[in-house]
């Protein structure tokens, strides 16, 4: 009878070429995505650069001569738009975070609240265009102005401004919590003036990426929008808060304006192109 | 020590900050309760007579021409043939992006490439689209495949892959690095390989977080509207054919709100239907993604 006395075959040089095979692909693909990141940049670049003049940025649009238009109502509704958001969707956004991690027991409202969000966050942004048309167009009757959109993109990144917000409030260290309980405050005050500055930069990172999420969502703002051609200056802020008369401008954005140009069977387009 | 008027100005903080947290509880309500409103306004309609079945069975979508017919297959039919032509890009780039930054990239490198791919997940989808359209389609498509139709499936499902792919890479690449260094230490100290160790330990102990990482990729390319919409066209097939163009739920929708439907009308009612539907789609795979990542992450840690 024979003691099993194999010999453990390393087969050493197969397997270090088989890892130097797998480390290739991985490398190819990695590379894949950078490349197919700047060919898209590129090709846009190269198509759009020579029209990116001051006359397009500044002109209104055109429809008897297309040659002269400009996207300046977009960019005006653009600014409008990450304004309005901003102001809306920041203080939300901040305060449940900081409510969810200071404050929130260890219940089943808290559990709910928490698997709420991270749902909201998938959402397709479509639905919260439905749901803007729905509550703020109807219910609150503010018209296809320029608030409901700013509200409903509000919506839209509350989740993410929350998210993030929270994870910003977690890497704060308990230390200084606790040095501020210690010296007697109460939990607002160290919120106020402990925890929440040390996590403003974790809050403005997330801030920004919902802003500039804001900026290049078209789906929702499709359906809360109408053309409108001109600006006027007086009066904007009445406009702005008692909904869309037919002169305001700024239903548009740019995105939704490139929306428009890319299907011309579909939309009354302002553009020959 | 503490005043009165300090503890009822706690009492009122933690009160508004509890509403500020329950504002998602009523968006989410607000979005149930909208859609189900008009969805059963849909299937009540005093004109026309859609039985559920009919709407979720039926292989021909054609609200806007006569005869009218409202079965929704063709249009959950474009979406999961988006969804899955992206998933088959990016799952290969996005994985093997983050095992390259995890596990073989030095620490500049990793530095450097991370933001890169971030940038790409900051792109609106409207230039995604625009990018399929312009270039994707008449460059790449169509000098292979001659009888691409200009609007099809396959530059949205590349576009969309292209789109997904840092979803997928940094999440998988965060499940990647949870993994604990024993693992990894020990697995060297068997005399395995590099790729060994990364294929045989530390991937199956980050499967969890990959999967969910997949996941999450597949409900946000379920839900894309701009680039599908652009890139894939506007006409419902029930097709396989990545080559002719088709139509996703959520370019329907976009379709009905740019339209000149009437409010009241059937027409302008399928655009809720068609919502609850594809909500109820994403809402399943987001809930089922995150039980995944809770689940597995018990197994393994």
């Amino acid at each position: 009878m024979t003691v099993a006395t194999a010999q453990f075959n390393l087969r050493l040089e197969r397997r270090r070429l088989w890892g130097k095979v797998f480390a290739g692909v991985c490398v190819m693909f990695a590379a894949v995505g950078i490349v197919a990141l700047g060919v898209l940049l590129i090709a846009v670049f190269e198509s759009g650069w020579q029209y990116v003049t001051w006359d397009f940025l500044v002109s209104l649009p055109s429809i008897l001569d297309p040659a002269s238009s400009g996207i300046y109502v977009a960019l005006v509704g653009s600014v409008w738009l990450i304004g309005i958001t901003a102001a809306a969707s920041i203080p939300i956004g901040v305060a449940a975070a900081i409510y969810l991690e200071e404050y929130a027991p260890q219940n089943r409202i808290t559990r709910f609240i928490d698997l709420n969000i991270a749902n909201l966050a998938g959402v397709p942004s479509i639905v919260y265009g439905i749901l803007g048309l729905a509550v703020f167009t109807r219910g609150m009757q503010l018209g296809l102005s320029v608030l409901a959109g700013g509200l409903t993109l509000a919506l839209l990144v509350l989740p993410v401004v929350i998210i993030s917000s929270r994870e910003a409030l977690k890497a704060v260290p308990s230390s200084i919590r606790f040095a501020s309980y210690a010296l007697g405050a109460t939990r607002w005050q160290t919120i106020r003036a402990h925890v929440l500055p040390a996590a403003i930069p974790g809050v403005m990172t997330g801030v920004i990426l919902a802003l500039s999420r804001t900026l290049g969502e078209a789906a929702p703002l499709i359906m809360l929008v109408r053309e409108c051609g001109s600006i006027e200056h007086r009066n904007i802020w009445v406009t702005v808060l008692r909904g869309c008369p037919s002169r305001f401008t700024t239903g548009w954005t740019c995105l939704t304006r490139c929306f428009r140009i890319s299907r011309p069977p579909v939309s009354s387009c302002c553009w020959a192109s | 020590m503490i005043t009165s008027f300090q503890r009822i100005r706690e009492r009122g903080i933690h009160g508004a900050l509890f509403l500020c947290a329950a504002v998602s509880i009523f968006t989410t309500a607000a979005i149930i309760w909208v859609l189900l409103s008009e969805s059963y306004r849909f299937f009540n309609h005093p004109n026309v007579e859609i039985s559920l079945t009919e709407f979720l069975f039926g292989t021909r979508w054609a609200p806007l021409l006569a005869p009218q017919s409202f079965g929704v297959l063709p249009l959950i039919c474009g979406t999961a043939h988006v969804a899955i032509g992206s998933l088959v890009i990016a799952i290969p780039i996005g994985l093997g992006a983050a095992v390259f930054l995890s596990e073989y990239a030095p620490k500049a490198f990793r530095a450097f490439g991370k933001p890169v791919l971030e940038v790409l997940a900051g792109i609106p989808t409207v230039v995604y689209g625009y990018f399929a359209l312009t270039f994707v389609t008449p460059h790449i498509l169509q000098p292979l495949l001659p009888n691409t139709q200009i609007y099809n499936a396959a530059a949205a499902a590349i576009v969309v892959g292209i789109m997904i792919i840092p979803t997928v890479a940094s999440l998988s690449d965060d499940a990647l690095r949870a993994v604990p260094r024993s693992l990894r230490e020990g697995a060297y100290a068997l005399a395995a390989t590099r790729s060994e160790v990364t294929t045989r330990v530390v991937f199956p102990a980050a499967l969890s977080g990959v999967v969910a990482a997949i996941l999450l990729a597949l409900a946000r390319a379920i839900g894309e509207t701009m680039a599908v919409a652009i890139a894939a066209g506007m006409t419902p097939k029930l097709t396989w054919n990545p080559m002719e163009s088709i139509q996703t739920m959520t370019s329907y929708i976009v379709q009905v709100s740019l339209g000149d439907t009437p409010a009241g009308t059937i027409e302008y009612q399928s655009l809720f239907a068609v919502a609850m539907t594809l909500f109820a789609i994403t809402l399943a795979t987001n809930i089922i993604a995150n039980r995944v990542m809770r689940r597995f992450r018990e197994v393994y840690e």
